[in-house]
């Protein structure tokens, strides 16, 4: 990279590593998602044509839907990564993770832009959204406003801290043209600043999250409401943000035979295996001193969803904890799918299934609205592909051409 | 004084009326800059008004005004007296200088009269002109005779030498009762027989005391009329319809109306437009500043009855008080929802379908995934760890 002329510091070895995957963009899986994103562009069509109820379950009694739980409060959990390993690297100086934080903040980048979009989707009067942005307007006392803004923020902060990756693939004609030197130049000094909104930022909505269901008062079940719903939240979100670089990294070298990111993950999932450990403690702890305890062992449903969320969170401790165990990648892939069914069922039940509004209301999405969340999902996974195959995001090359993703 | 040692009676301002708290008339300091922040922020001004207030209040050359009485029922001054945060009379009679009044003046008869015509003469072009009560007009305005003149003629003189006119009143505002069909004295509002002046309008019947104060307290002050609406009433009183702050509107929007006096819905407090309630279509304040200082819902809906529409040219006294009102702002809707509306929506097979495919992709690509992986976690850890070197 000759960028590093323009500057003085010495630029990050690590980075020297980034490359394009490379190979074609349109294959097979990604005709396939391509198919589920325009199943999904068509309902969302409808959804602006003809309103909410055309293709949405939402009533009254469930406000919050598929969209919200799965695109925004899961998505962005999954989105997690960037934050996760920002906080890892920079803040505690872990510099040997330094080749995982690209890919994660790429997943970052879509997580929480798509979640953007859903929300937009899931908005009854989207046109009002840019009062956000007017400060006469603002609800300061507001959980969701917080968590609007945020994002919003949080979203511009994922887009410059991934911008050195464009920078680095754009020809030198066109960097002199536009004279994008010294945004090279300027990014590679300030980038510290955003690494630090980039951290700041996702503690900061990721906690509202919870904060959020503090208002559902007895509609939520006792064995998720408490006031520590906050922390749980970061707790489990950061967790998160390890799953999914480990399970990123897993996926990409497996379908593009990468080489191995194994012993970084090993180290990285006694990371996950302490948040894991600190997460159960807050939680069990937490129903020991309200005394619901109980409630977990009455085998009804909320028991149910209870016991099946939190052996989820307690399996992978026994894989993360041990090194031999760790060691098995087919075990360790297991147990990191376990903290992030973990970590969504906890959001799902916090946000939907624990949930009883009274009054008979019931919520199931419909087809409509599910084939939405899916496309953008698929669209994630589309985006995710093309930008690892022409940007530098990933250390080293694509080995054959014909790639499987998985 | 002989008590200036005793500091208690020294700061009773009764006692010892010469004092700095004396010349506020009973309040203490603190007492009257309080009132005066409160009525700046009754019209809406910053709370740092309160001190221009204060000083415009205590100049020692109070501005005089005029007050004359047309065809009216004295319900107006009744409402003024009856202003009480705190003494009204006090304040407002040491505020402004009173000069004529026909229910307040001490003197009477021919010492009231000349001693109106001595502050017109002395202040001309600048008293405050207040009228409360319609003006006659038919066969020369005889209906309404002041000191063997029709009032119309004082008025009109009057006019010529005030600096501001205030119409209190429904009567001075837009004619009000006394101009109801059939009319018979041709009552006009002061501004149809004064045309060409500039009228600040109070409407009401009577109006809320605390419009008039405070509208006063703005010409003291600021030496002009508050921002008028296009009937020139203070918009700090009249821009919005009662409709709009109306307590019970929350009964308006859910379709929860009383249909007769003590029915059910009447003695819940529900909404009262099927009684012909005039708020939707009336502008005032009564809503937000309630009457009598008793606190709050004490106004005309708050204690069941409907708004007539007082402060409404061609409602109040003209509509008839059962008639429906026109909404001004949204319409309720013709139809509300049933009561046993579905609560939500099941799982349909579609989606039902979409979940099992969505699971089984899921544990499909899960079991893809762990069958190429190598067993042994010790090959993978000698592979070349990317980032070291």
């Amino acid at each position: 990279m000759n960028v590093s002329n323009f500057t003085a510091e010495s630029p990050d070895p690590a980075l020297e590593n980034h490359q394009p995957l490379g190979g074609a963009i349109v294959t097979k899986p990604f005709m396939i998602l391509g198919l589920f994103v325009l199943i999904g562009g068509y309902f969302i069509l409808r959804r602006f044509l003809f309103g909410m109820g055309d293709v949405s379950h939402m009533s009254n009694g469930f406000p919050i839907g598929t969209w919200v739980v799965l695109d925004v409060v899961i998505g962005t959990a999954f989105g997690c990564g960037g934050f996760a390993m920002a906080l890892l690297v920079y803040i505690l100086n872990r510099n040997v993770y330094h080749p995982l934080i690209r890919p994660a903040l790429l997943g970052g980048v879509f997580g929480y832009t798509l979640a953007g979009l859903a929300v937009m989707i899931d908005l009854g009067r989207y046109w009002n959204a840019f009062n956000l942005l007017l400060p006469w307007y603002a609800q300061i006392n507001s959980v969701i406003f917080e968590v609007a803004l945020c994002v919003m923020a949080y979203v511009t902060v994922l887009w410059i801290e991934f911008w050195p990756a464009f920078l680095e693939r754009m020809p030198p004609a066109f960097k002199k043209r536009f004279n994008l030197h010294k945004m090279q130049i300027f990014l590679r000094r300030y980038m510290y600043v955003f690494i630090a909104l980039g951290v700041l930022l996702p503690t900061m909505h990721q906690s509202s999250l919870g904060s959020v269901l503090l208002i559902m008062g007895s509609k939520l079940s006792p064995l998720w409401y408490t006031t520590w719903l906050p922390l749980l939240f970061l707790i489990s979100a950061l967790a998160m943000g390890y799953g999914v670089v480990m399970l990123e990294s897993t996926l990409v070298q497996r379908a593009f035979k990468l080489p191995s990111e194994a012993a970084l993950l090993i180290r990285l999932s006694r990371v996950g295996a302490g948040l894991l450990t600190l997460f159960l403690v807050v939680r069990i702890g937490d129903l020991l001193a309200r005394g619901q305890l109980g409630l977990a062992f009455a085998f009804d449903r909320y028991s149910i969803l209870f016991l099946i969320e939190t052996t989820l969170f307690a399996a992978p401790i026994l894989v993360f904890a041990s090194k031999r165990r760790c060691a098995n990648s087919r075990l360790r892939f297991l147990a990191t799918i376990s903290l992030l069914a973990a970590g969504s069922l906890y959001r799902m039940n916090g946000y939907l299934l624990a949930i009883n509004p009274g009054n008979g209301w019931t919520y199931f999405p419909s087809a409509p609205e599910l084939l939405i969340t899916v496309g953008v999902v698929c669209l994630e996974i589309m985006l995710y592909l093309i930008f690892i195959k022409t940007l530098p995001v990933l250390p080293g090359r694509i080995a054959e051409v014909a790639g499987r993703p998985s | 004084m002989g008590f200036v040692n005793n500091t208690d009676s020294a700061s009773d301002p009764v006692q010892n009326p010469d004092n700095y708290t004396g010349a506020l008339g009973g309040l203490t300091r603190r007492e009257f800059l309080k009132y005066c922040t409160g009525v700046a922020a009754t019209l809406g001004l910053s709370s740092w008004m309160g001190l221009r207030i204060a000083e415009a209040a205590t100049a020692p050359r109070r501005p005089p005004v005029i007050w004359l009485s047309a065809q009216e029922c004295t319900g107006c001054t009744e409402s003024l007296l009856r202003a009480y945060h705190p003494t009204l009379e006090t304040l407002i009679l040491d505020m402004i200088s009173l000069d004529y009044h026909e229910a307040l003046c001490a003197g009477a008869g021919h010492q009231a009269e000349a001693h109106k015509a001595k502050s017109m003469k002395e202040n001309w072009g600048k008293f405050v002109l207040v009228v409360d009560g319609s003006i006659p007009t038919k066969d020369g305005g005889v209906y309404c005779m002041v000191a063997g003149r029709p009032i119309l003629q004082v008025v009109q003189e009057a006019a010529e030498g005030a600096a501001a006119i205030i119409a209190i009143g429904s009567c001075a505002s837009w004619g009000g009762m006394p101009s109801s069909d059939p009319n018979p004295t041709e009552a006009k509002s002061v501004q149809e027989v004064l045309p060409g002046k500039t009228i600040i309008n109070i409407p009401g019947c009577p109006p809320n005391p605390y419009n008039f104060l405070s509208t006063v307290l703005h010409l003291l002050t600021l030496g002009k009329p508050p921002e008028l609406d296009i009937h020139n009433r203070p918009k700090f009183a009249y821009g919005r319809l009662i409709h709009e702050n109306c307590e019970r509107r929350p009964h308006f929007d859910a379709g929860r109306f009383a249909m007769e006096y003590g029915d059910f819905g009447h003695r819940l407090g529900w909404c009262l437009y099927k009684l012909g309630c005039k708020g939707p279509e009336t502008h005032a304040n009564c809503p937000t500043i309630g009457f009598g200082d008793v606190g709050e819902s004490n106004w005309p809906i708050g204690i069941g009855h409907p708004c007539f529409g007082c402060t409404e040219k061609g409602i109040g006294f003209t509509k008839p008080l059962h008639a429906l009102a026109e909404v001004k702002t949204f319409s309720p809707p013709n139809a509300f929802p049933v009561v046993d509306s579905p609560k939500g929506e099941g799982v349909t097979p579609a989606a039902a379908a979409i979940v099992a495919g969505l699971a089984g992709l899921g544990l499909g690509a899960g079991a893809m995934a762990l069958r190429g992986m190598k067993d042994e976690g010790e090959a993978n850890h000698a592979d070349n760890p990317p980032g070291q070197s």
